[in-house]
């Protein structure tokens, strides 16, 4: 369906949002997280445009108000900017951390996986506990609670 | 333009009922809902939720209260029924007109009736517009309904059901279509609907009617801040259950799931409770199940907000 006729000089954005409905993530944090990826992956760079509001509507079939709260919630982070009459645009940088030191921490994670294997844990458990140390580990960095938090009185 | 009494909410209703014979298919009903929301409007079947659609557009006159739209138009009235489009539950089409005669029926039926538009939406829709609505597909048809409703321009749409009979692709694309109106024009939406599933990517103003009362009304990020799942011993579940109203109760020999209605604040929970964010969906279904159970002061006050008479 051709919904966006408005055909500008310009070239389109890099990248398309997809959706995954089963994922429990709000629409527009799946949106923001998307395009911190696509930063961190190099698939997005400073300067690049963002799909605009009506063509990841038309294509997702989402609330506009969905897609601006995602664009606000990355120019809150410095991550994007808005034009007005333009579109929203990449202005920032993800600390990509170099690939031989990617490479270092995988492989202490790789040996801790074999522990945890070791020691009984099956594949759902290790997810369980890396989610909730990085939950804690959140809460401690920030000091704010996340999505899900264990409440002591 | 006309006068601008009370700017700012699509829908205002305040004592709202409505009886047929001797049975209330609504009461007592209470709402103001601001402009530029698309409010997803759900319940069971019977809940009064197409009697309350047909009390907005005027199709149906109050027992008691009353009911307004966009911006305190009485529903009904000439000036309501120029800023309002509804499309019915059947797609009140006429099955024996081509595409092409239906559009020239609406023309002539509505005073601002932007033709072109109608034309170029049918054409990029690949609709043929020779062919008898009655041979359109589901998913062609109710394209068509919404292109005869968006238009007339209005600035609120109402929609009764319309995805009921959409197979999940037509669903999709006429989503996408009502989105990107909403996106050009920034026109309000309310629609009823049974697929609770799909309304948390569209709507973000929800109401829940039960047994022809309001049970739920609210924006659907207050609402979702304000509710919250417990998961803890259930030995300990009836003291959580004292300090904090509960919409769903669940539990077994060990382990207690509520679903609680927070307000907002950070509720004192014992140790060894776990504190989780709800979906639209599992709040919907709670509140479904429970009938008893209502959101309606929740964080923002519903009736006597605004500028009212």
């Amino acid at each position: 369906m051709a919904i966006d006729k408005q055909i500008s000089g310009d070239e389109g954005s890099p990248i398309e949002f997809r959706l995954d409905p089963g994922s429990g993530v709000p629409t527009y944090l799946q949106l923001v997280q998307q395009v911190e990826h696509a930063l961190r992956l190099g698939f997005l760079k400073p300067g690049d445009r963002l799909p605009k509001v009506k063509e990841v509507v038309a294509g997702l079939a989402i609330n506009p108000n969905t897609v601006l709260k995602a664009y606000r919630e990355l120019e809150r982070k410095g991550l994007a900017v808005g034009r007005p009459g333009q579109g929203t645009f990449v202005d920032g940088t993800l600390g990509t951390t170099p690939l031989r030191e990617q490479q270092a921490l995988r492989r202490a994670l790789t040996a801790w996986m074999r522990s945890a294997g070791q020691a009984g844990l099956d594949e759902d458990g290790m997810v369980a506990l890396f989610t909730s140390a990085l939950h804690d580990f959140r809460a401690e960095t920030t000091g704010t609670t996340g999505s899900s938090e264990v409440i002591a009185s | 333009m006309m006068g601008i009494p009370e700017q700012g909410l699509a829908l205002e209703a305040s004592g709202l009922g409505k009886r047929f014979g001797s049975t209330w298919a609504l009461r007592d009903c209470g709402l103001s809902v601001p402009e530029g929301h698309v409010v997803a409007l759900v319940g069971p079947n019977g809940s009064g939720k197409t009697t309350l659609l047909h009390l907005a557009v005027g199709l149906a006159t109050p027992t008691t209260g009353r009911v307004r739209v966009q911006g305190g138009l009485a529903a009904g009235s000439l000036e309501a029924l120029e800023r309002v489009a509804f499309v019915a539950q059947d797609t009140a089409l006429y099955p024996s007109l081509s595409v092409a005669d239906m559009l020239h029926l609406a023309r002539n039926l509505n005073a601002d009736f932007d033709s072109a538009r109608a034309e170029a939406r049918i054409a990029e829709l690949d609709i043929p517009s020779a062919r008898k609505v009655g041979k359109l597909s589901g998913g062609q048809r109710a394209q068509v309904a919404l292109t005869l409703a968006l238009a007339k321009r209005p600035r609120l749409l109402i929609l009764d059901e319309p995805l009921s009979s959409l197979d999940p692709l037509a669903r999709h694309d006429f989503m996408a279509a009502l989105m990107t109106a909403v996106a050009e024009d920034g026109i309000s939406v309310i629609f009823s609907s049974h697929v609770v599933s799909e309304l948390e990517r569209v709507c973000d103003y929800l109401v829940v009617l039960a047994s022809g009362r309001v049970q739920v009304a609210g924006e659907v990020d207050d609402l979702l801040t304000s509710h919250q799942l417990y998961t803890g011993p259930a030995a300990q579940a009836d003291r959580l259950a004292a300090a904090l109203p509960v919409v769903r109760d669940r539990r077994a020999g060990a382990q207690a799931h509520l679903l609680v209605r927070t307000g907002g604040r950070r509720a004192e929970v014992p140790t060894g409770w776990e504190a989780h964010e709800v979906g639209l969906e599992e709040m919907v279904l709670a509140y479904l199940r429970d009938p008893g159970a209502s959101a309606l002061p929740g964080p923002r006050e519903l009736t006597g907000k605004g500028a009212r008479p």
